[in-house]
């Protein structure tokens, strides 16, 4: 299975009841693989006459309570925005595909992470975090895809699935099996008491964002503010790999992750001692993982971007340690020698 | 004895913020009535626009969802695919519905959506300080037409009706105007027949109805309402489009 079409069955599994999108490259496998798989389980997909279209049903299903999804690709997760403001706004959960492409505007097809930015820090106008979740393989990309729905009707939040045309074009075998979770997860909108059903044996229900009367609005922001802050405790995830001893650690997050595996693996068995931290959401950024780790003396930055993520883990260190960083976009992927070359001084040959 | 009127359950019983004269308070009390006369309170679900109806939902004694400006028949299309048993209506004006959300209006047209929609068409955008609309006549003198609108510059009055009605899939358009109380009870009958068409899984319907805006036509409300009868539906004619 490719990485896009683990995405959309983990979707249907998890109980996503309406998907819409429109098409981009390279996601496209995830609307076509909607569009055969909804009508197999009975469920509901549109492909929409645009991003803002699509982004804009999806609103409208999470307000009526359902589970519901759209994809995209880095120029159609621009046009979302507007939507994903809107989304966080009212507080409405929903969760959001982006294969990441090269940019900025049209840029390529090739797979990069540039757009860690937009996902991590907000994206839209307003003070509003979107929880993101970056995959690093199918299998993962796949079970990620119960978590983010969860996550986003805990918090009633949009969530994020940053990956990239790597993880969506790549083929890995996976276990997935169709229980019958695919239809339970289907059912569990009915709880949802702020959902827009008719007002049968209950007063209105209204899904707004607007707060015109004074102070209102800074009273909402604190109530999202106080939410994240609660997701930011208790929310990071992340991989960490031989930070017992690991001397020089490797920060990198999806496709780029794995490649800093293979770098760390072959540098390990030259005797070197290299670790890995691999965050697997985002945002939160899992600052939790650069804790207590004494004996790290660099950490080692790698992305397809041009230093995006480096950023937080600056913050995340606190200065208290050297920070480095090697990355490339536009849609070229790093290789192995190329960062060997960079921060390793001997000439180490894997 | 028996009662036979009285203030609508679907109407809360509040001063609207619309300007004396405006048509605004008239249709969302329209809207309340056929809500009630049709029993379907308990079922309805309405987008709010963004434009001076942006707060319908204080006024409205039903669900609600709000709306990014131009998007609301892209949040119906997720309500009414989704919940299907449930009535979904959208109200908009003419910036919202014919200008940012032209694709949105077409495309939910075009697929079908068993949705109703009340267009209210005043000619000009009234929240943000009275700007030209698609909709604003020629010569008609607006903040950002201030010599009068310009066809030269700006085009004609957009006819998205006419437009519409061209489309296989919309079932029903027609155009009425709150010019006078028989043009009231004109608009709360086709108002009416669009919610009915939902109810009956016909498809796609909207009502346009030609709204005073006193404050940005700069006149009285009995000047707007001559104005209307006069001079917009000469350009809007009143009648069924489809």
């Amino acid at each position: 299975m490719t990485g896009n079409e683990a995405i959309a069955e983990g979707a249907v599994q998890a109980g996503c009841v309406f998907y819409a999108g429109y098409p981009i490259t390279p996601q496209n496998e995830l609307t076509a693989y909607m569009a055969k798989r909804m009508a197999e389980v009975g469920r509901i997909f549109i492909q929409s006459e645009s991003e803002l279209a699509a982004i804009n049903m999806v609103l409208g299903v999470s307000a009526a309570g359902g589970r519901v999804m759209t994809s995209s690709s880095s120029p159609g997760i621009s046009l979302k925005q507007e939507g994903i403001s809107y989304l966080a706004g009212c507080q409405l959960p929903c969760v959001i595909v982006n294969i990441m492409r090269g940019g900025p505007g049209l840029g390529n097809i090739a797979p990069s992470q540039s757009d860690y930015f937009q996902a991590t820090k907000g994206g839209g106008h307003g003070d509003y975090h979107s929880i993101v979740l970056a995959p690093s393989s199918v299998q993962e990309a796949f079970d990620l895809m119960f978590s983010a729905f969860e996550l986003a009707d805990r918090y009633r939040n949009p969530v994020i699935i940053l990956g990239d045309g790597m993880l969506g074009q790549m083929m890995e075998p996976i276990y997935c099996t169709r229980k019958k979770r695919t239809t339970q997860n289907a059912q569990r909108t009915t709880q949802k008491k702020w959902a827009l059903t008719g007002c049968k044996a209950r007063s209105p229900n209204i899904i707004r964002s607007l707060f015109l009367a004074e102070g209102k609005l800074e009273e909402i922001n604190k109530i999202l503010q106080k939410k994240y802050k609660k997701i930011q405790v208790q929310e990071q995830s992340w991989e960490g790999l031989f930070l017992e001893d690991a001397h020089t650690v490797f920060v990198a997050y999806g496709t780029m992750a794995r490649i800093a595996r293979g770098l760390m693996y072959g540098l390990r068995k030259k005797g070197m001692k290299v670790g890995l931290i691999r965050p697997i959401s985002l945002w939160p950024f899992p600052l939790k993982a650069f804790c207590n780790l004494p004996g790290v003396r660099r950490y080692i930055v790698l992305e397809m971007s041009y230093g995006q993520m480096l950023e937080d883990v600056r913050l995340a260190v606190e200065r208290k340690k050297s920070v480095e960083f090697f990355g490339r976009a536009g849609g070229g992927i790093p290789k192995e020698e190329e960062i060997l070359k960079k921060f390793f001084k001997k000439k180490v040959e894997l | 004895m028996k009662k036979i009127f009285s203030y609508p359950t679907s109407l809360n019983k509040l001063t609207t913020h619309y300007c004396a004269g405006c048509g605004h308070g008239i249709v969302h009390r329209l809207i309340s009535e056929i809500v009630d006369e049709l029993n379907i309170r308990e079922k309805v679900i309405a987008i709010a626009p963004v434009g001076c109806a942006v707060i319908a939902y204080n006024y409205w004694n039903f669900d609600v969802c709000e709306a990014a400006h131009g998007r609301a028949l892209a949040v119906a299309t997720g309500i009414k695919r989704y919940r299907p048993d449930n009535i979904v209506f959208t109200y908009q004006g003419d910036g919202d519905l014919a200008a940012i959300g032209t694709s949105e209006t077409i495309h939910a047209a075009n697929r079908g959506e068993n949705l109703t929609v009340v267009f209210i068409n005043n000619a000009v955008y009234g929240m943000t300080g009275g700007q030209m609309a698609p909709t604003t006549l020629l010569g008609q003198k607006t903040a950002t037409t201030p010599a009068g609108r310009d066809a030269s510059l700006t085009g004609y009055p957009l006819k998205i009706s006419e437009l519409l009605a061209q489309l296989t899939a919309v079932k029903y358009i027609e155009r009425v105007a709150l010019d006078s109380p028989q043009g009231v009870l004109k608009t709360k009958s086709a108002i009416k027949q669009a919610f009915r068409n939902q109810v009956e899984n016909i498809g796609f319907s909207l009502v346009e109805v030609l709204s005073p805006c006193p404050t940005y036509w700069q006149m009285s409300a009995k000047q707007s309402l001559d104005w209307i009868r006069d001079v917009m539906s000469r350009e809007f004619p009143v009648g069924r489009i489809k």
